[in-house]
């Protein structure tokens, strides 16, 4: 089985982005799955006892699966709470998950495009996360998954309410989509709370990059379906994917026009975030999010190489808190922290030149049909 | 007349069709309250009827208590009022015993109320098959009870077949 510092040495697959085009504002695509076992009660209402009796039927048929070979297989009580914290900066497990002990598990396949939570609220909570905007693609290696299993587990379903779940807003399909989006051009042009707003309107929910209840850093944001019954998954990908491709395209045009219009002020927030994250010596998590967010954004506008943004998201993960504590390998207190961080930040950002801020000056390019943001 | 759910009078007066068989209610105003039964047009008698609301269990007399008596799910134990308070279930059996209730939650909450996605295809032939084996066990023995050995034969080749199927 494979250890726990084997599965985060390397980054998860769908950390590695940097794809370009008009959906470059699309991080990740993520499909969660809810499932619970006939007959047994719920996690949160079980007894701990009731909990490992669960876990004792559902950890055989998660491991034995064919994409679990090789993986990674551990119960929440036998990690320490750096582990457990670095696997939900990862988005393997969730911040609800890693607050529970007895009884709960997770299992990671190797590459960590898949993860399967045992006893979070539901009994099974089994996610895919892809590169890019990949919901279709996610949910059809998920949906195998969740056959494989169906074939050794009775689940608890109900033909008119569909997957019975803890909460009756995951009923039906249990299906959570959604997809991680950077926005920093929507922000800076403040269109962004109009955009929510409207995919607010249209039922589908935008949050913070931790899920429910957490707040946007770095200008990263997560929109997905709420509604779970009355329409068939494919349908609820579908309407999603059609949203997020508008937002994203929202989020291009709005790039396009600080660049024409005010290639000056994008210029400036640009140079000024790579100036202190290449001189920093203390850095709070918080700061580090918002100034990469702008060198990414410089990515993908031309200003840095475009493999910039490739290196912002791998930074994204490394600087949080539980990963800097892990790669000293002890704890490590704020103040400490913060140094690593920027120590981190300087050495990544080193190679990366001055930004070629000439690049988009009006008086220099009077046509903007040559900067990389307009070839779509 | 009565409420059909405690001795009080009744005031509120359903009539629907469900079926194609006319169903009538009467309820007081406390019980329609409780049941949600205020606006008629969202209101399906259907659901208080064949829900998982045991009506018969319902009727006055039958009903030790009047009101607020405490429904407990069979399975897990987990109760009406747990389910009022924290809005979420102890376990998938409860659904069914909270029928009502379950209506009432979700109406408005999703896109639907009907499941329209993935079920669940090779447990759903599971059961099935697990049905057939019962019956055909039970036809078995009648069969042999019956001396009757070339049916229990033939029935017997019918459940191997079965078993076969189950292995792949």
């Amino acid at each position: 089985m494979m250890r726990f510092s084997t599965l985060i040495k390397h980054p998860a697959d769908w950390m590695m982005t940097g794809h370009g085009g008009e959906q470059s504002a699309v991080l990740t695509s993520r499909i969660r799955l809810a499932r619970n076992i006939r007959g047994h009660h719920f996690p949160g209402w079980a007894k701990p006892k009731q909990r490992c009796e669960t876990l004792r039927v559902l950890l055989p048929a998660v491991e034995n699966l064919s994409v679990m070979k090789d993986g990674f297989a551990q119960e929440l009580c036998s990690l320490s709470s750096i582990q457990k914290q670095i696997l939900v900066e990862r988005h393997l497990i969730s911040r609800e998950h890693a607050a529970r002990g007895e009884g709960s598990a997770a299992v990671i396949e190797r590459r960590q495009s898949l993860s399967l939570m045992i006893n979070e609220e539901d009994h099974l909570r089994m996610q895919a996360i892809r590169p890019g905007l990949q919901l279709t693609a996610a949910f059809q290696s998920l949906s195998a998954v969740d056959s494989e299993l169906e074939n050794q587990l009775d689940y608890a379903f109900d033909p008119t309410l569909g997957y019975l779940t803890t909460c009756p807003t995951n009923i039906g399909t249990g299906l959570r989509a959604s997809s991680m989006l950077h926005l920093p051009a929507l922000e800076l042009t403040s269109q962004l709370e109009q955009v929510l707003q409207a995919v607010n309107k249209i039922g589908l929910a935008v949050r913070g990059i931790y899920g429910e209840g957490t707040e946007s850093l770095g200008h990263l944001f997560q929109i997905s379906n709420q509604s779970t019954l009355g329409e068939s998954e494919e349908y609820i990908i579908q309407r999603l994917e059609r949203v997020i491709k508008q937002v994203a395209r929202h989020e291009a045009n709005a790039r396009e026009k600080l660049l024409d219009d005010r290639p000056q002020f994008i210029a400036d927030k640009i140079g000024r975030a790579y100036g202190i994250l290449r001189h920093c010596h203390i850095m709070e998590s918080k700061e580090a999010l918002t100034l990469l967010s702008l060198v990414r954004l410089g990515g993908s506008i031309g200003i840095f190489p475009k493999e910039t943004t490739a290196l912002c998201d791998a930074l994204f993960m490394e600087i949080q808190p539980a990963h800097l504590q892990w790669s000293t390998a002890r704890a490590l207190c704020a103040d400490e922290r913060d140094a690593l961080r920027a120590e981190i930040i300087r050495a990544r950002l080193h190679s990366l030149e001055s930004p070629h801020i000439s690049h988009i000056a009006p008086e220099e390019k009077p046509s903007n049909s040559d900067h990389p943001s307009s070839h779509e | 007349m009565k409420c059909d759910f405690c001795s009080e009078n009744a005031t509120v007066f359903l009539t629907q069709l469900v079926e194609g068989v006319v169903k009538k209610v009467c309820l007081c105003e406390a019980c329609a309250q409780e049941r949600g039964v205020t606006d008629p047009t969202g209101f399906s008698l259907a659901d208080l009827l064949l829900g998982g609301t045991n009506f018969q269990a319902m009727q006055p007399g039958n009903q030790p208590s009047k009101k607020n008596s405490v429904k407990a799910c069979p399975t897990c134990g987990f109760t009406i009022e747990s389910l009022k308070q924290i809005r979420r279930f102890g376990c998938g059996d409860c659904y069914q015993i909270f029928g009502t209730e379950v209506t009432q939650m979700l109406r408005g909450m999703h896109q639907g109320t009907t499941h329209q996605g993935k079920a669940p295809a090779g447990q759903v032939a599971r059961q099935y098959r697990q049905q057939r084996i019962d019956d055909l066990s039970r036809k078995l023995e009648t069969a042999i009870a019956e001396e009757s050995y070339e049916e229990a034969a033939a029935i017997r080749d019918q459940m191997r077949e079965l078993d076969q199927t189950a292995t792949h």
